[in-house]
């Protein structure tokens, strides 16, 4: 049996807006709280404490964080340093930024200043995806309170810290959640991935040095520090550590987004929380355990595989956002995976050739995949199609695409076979000779 | 990469509002000096909403004009986002999300309904009323299938739908009656439709008190 979370281990204790997100409630719950005495800590003891806390990114990458925040340079030159926080959550399958950003936005807040402290940044920019009209309005009214209140601005807490924090906003491009794609964004640019090297602690926004964040990774920052680093890393197994906004959509019972530990069974935070899956565990099909991005997972590795970073990339998948797409045995998942070529398709920013020409390609293909209108020796030229978009473009978009397609014929082979099988047993007379276009 | 072109019919002139110029006034005063592209993606925003749920041409030009930017730069971000409409919308339009996550629930089903009550997919129905599009995951998986409408009054989010209750909505925005954003069923936010199982222990959010923080020594490096 396995020990679940508690409440009062809970970072996020309005999650969903049970109760009032005004600062004076939020006080009430714990932001703000002490928060002049950590920063009288200095930036070395922040840095030092996050780092031991063990909490790796929350976007997707699962870089650790603390590590991160130290590659901005010790001294600040006549460039400005900078702290963005990357609020364009648009990964499908990922729904916890938008109740973060609507429902604990103060936490948000007193990360962004103690972040941006630790970085020596003077300024942070909160970019929310365009979509979020109401989350950025409600970050805005936020921002406003703790500015009256004093919290920031000039001497932030009576720290003796100026401090300023500005919401921007996208208008609707998945790709801008890419940290370089969200920097051209913010100068007023189409979202294209820029080149790495030079990488944004060096040379970011308005080429100053930058460090780009997850809401999630910022907002635990403050609670991180009042209770401990030794707190935080008693959650999950080692190399994963903390807890984790989960959620889960799809075929279960009750979709919903909860806070747990890391490392939690993938059937305990499905059964527990989220009502189970529809018609029993038994009709699970597959799991797709971290957001649209990473390859699905078939019921078998479903059974018993922990939810964190190093037990998912062990089978082959990642943890990604920790946005679950639950399918029950009802799912055509090869359409499931189409429509997700089709999503990678419309995204692509078009900058790289292998993306841009290769998200449609692989697209079409699919859609014959569903039909089964295709031959049984494309499966290969889908992989290996996929294999040559892996890695040779500038950002992830062109791995994103590729790695659901893969995860889809690694376990589900048979079925795509099966399905060409049966539309030309169905149609002897003719099949089509042309892979794609 | 979706390809987008501005309509082919244009008017003749555009200006901006005066309310529009001093909401983009203070986006511009975010940014640091000489920076005031950074407004670009904000600016036209506010301008779509004044031109009535499009951007003209003349709009992407009078905002190039208002940043001091070459228009082909405006042109470029405008064709980029897809939020940004190029062709006139309906009064209210619906931003239908079609992504794994709400096709799983029944995306497929609202799409009927759609092509139902306004007409095939990127049309405005014939009163003007409504129009819909289709888009890319809105980050509400949670509370899937959901929609996002724009009007004149805002952007909500309507989710948990049905066949049933996604009717409804159409019927009752019609009507002019008042809707009501957020879930469409009984549920708060995203918590699960059974009631919260977490964030309900009794007395749970008044416990908080300071303490002395944990690993804090004397004050270092960068403390004031």
């Amino acid at each position: 049996m396995v020990e679940l979370l508690q409440d009062k281990d809970r970072i996020f204790t309005n999650l969903y807006g049970l109760q009032d997100w005004r600062l004076e409630a939020a006080m009430k719950r714990g932001a703000w709280l002490g928060t002049k005495e950590i920063l009288e800590q200095g930036r070395d003891w922040i840095i030092d404490n996050m780092k031991a806390s063990g909490l790796r990114g929350r976007g997707g990458a699962g870089f650790p964080t603390g590590l991160k925040w130290s590659f901005m340079p010790k001294d600040v030159t006549n460039r400005p340093h900078y702290l963005v926080v990357n609020a364009d959550e648009s990964e499908p399958g990922t729904c916890k930024d938008r109740e973060m950003l609507r429902h604990d936005p103060h936490l948000l807040l007193e990360g962004c200043l103690v972040a941006s402290f630790a970085m020596q940044a003077h300024a942070c920019y909160i970019y929310l995806r365009g979509e979020y009209v109401q989350e950025r309005q409600r970050v805005q009214a936020a921002i406003d309170q703790a500015y009256a209140a004093g919290l920031l601005g000039k001497n932030a807490c009576g720290s003796g810290y100026d401090f300023d924090v500005y919401m921007h906003h996208g208008a609707g491009a998945y790709i801008c959640g890419e940290e370089t794609a969200l920097l051209e964004s913010l100068e007023g640019k189409k979202g294209q991935p820029r080149l790495k090297p030079p990488f944004p602690a060096n040379a970011g926004l308005y080429g100053c040095p930058t460090t780009v964040n997850n809401v999630e990774s910022i907002a635990v920052g403050p609670t991180i520090l009042r209770r401990g680093a030794a707190w935080f890393k008693s959650f999950g197994r080692d190399n994963n550590a903390g807890t984790k906004v989960f959620c889960i959509s799809g075929h279960v019972n009750a979709p919903c987004n909860v806070e747990e530990a890391l490392s939690i069974p993938m059937k305990t935070l499905i059964e527990e929380y989220a009502g189970g899956v529809r018609g029993g565990w038994d009709n699970l099909k597959c799991v797709i355990p971290g957001g649209s991005s990473v390859p699905l997972l078939p019921r078998e590795i479903c059974d018993d595989v922990l939810m964190d970073f190093d037990a998912l990339s062990a089978v082959k998948s990642g943890l990604g956002t920790a946005g679950m797409i639950v399918m029950d045995k009802s799912t055509d998942v090869v359409a499931a995976i189409a429509r997700l070529s089709y999503f990678y398709k419309h995204e692509s920013c078009g900058q790289c050739t292998p993306c841009r020409e290769g998200t449609g390609w692989m697209w079409r293909v699919m859609e014959r995949m569903v039909t089964g209108e295709a031959e049984t020796r494309e499966i290969d030229m889908l992989l290996d199609v996929s294999k040559q978009i892996e890695g040779h473009t500038i950002c992830a978009l062109g791995d994103a695409a590729a790695w659901p397609i893969q995860g889809l014929i690694r376990h589900f082979r048979p079925e795509i076979e099966e399905r060409i099988n049966n539309y030309r047993a169905s149609k002897p007379v003719f099949v089509s000779q042309v892979a794609a276009e | 990469m979706s390809a987008r072109r501005l309509a082919k019919e244009q008017p003749d002139s555009f200006a901006l509002s005066a309310a529009s110029k001093k909401e983009i006034g203070i986006w511009i005063k975010k940014y640091p000096k000489g920076r005031q592209a950074s407004a670009l993606i904000p600016g036209l925003w506010i301008v779509q909403k004044q031109a009535g749920g499009w951007l003209p041409a003349p709009a992407l030009e009078a905002v190039a004009a208002h940043l001091d930017m070459p228009y082909m730069r405006v042109y470029e971000v405008a064709t980029f986002y897809t939020m940004f409409n190029l062709a006139p919308v309906g009064e209210h339009h619906v931003q239908l999300c079609g992504t794994t996550p709400c096709w799983l629930r029944g995306a497929g089903d609202l799409k009927k309904v759609c092509e139902k009550k306004i007409g095939p997919k990127g049309s405005v129905s014939a009163d003007g009323k409504f129009s819909w599009i289709e888009v890319e995951c809105l980050g509400a998986c949670a509370n899937a299938p959901m929609i996002q409408i724009s009007n004149a009054a805002g952007d909500d989010y309507y989710e948990d739908l049905d066949v049933d209750n996604f009717e409804t909505l159409l019927d009752d925005l019609a009507a002019g009656r008042k809707v009501k954003p957020g879930p469409q069923n009984t549920r708060h936010t995203s918590e699960p439709i059974t009631g919260a199982v977490t964030l309900n222990t009794k007395g749970f959010y008044n416990k908080v008190k300071q303490k002395k923080l944990p690993n804090s020594g004397k004050a270092k490096v960068g403390a004031k």
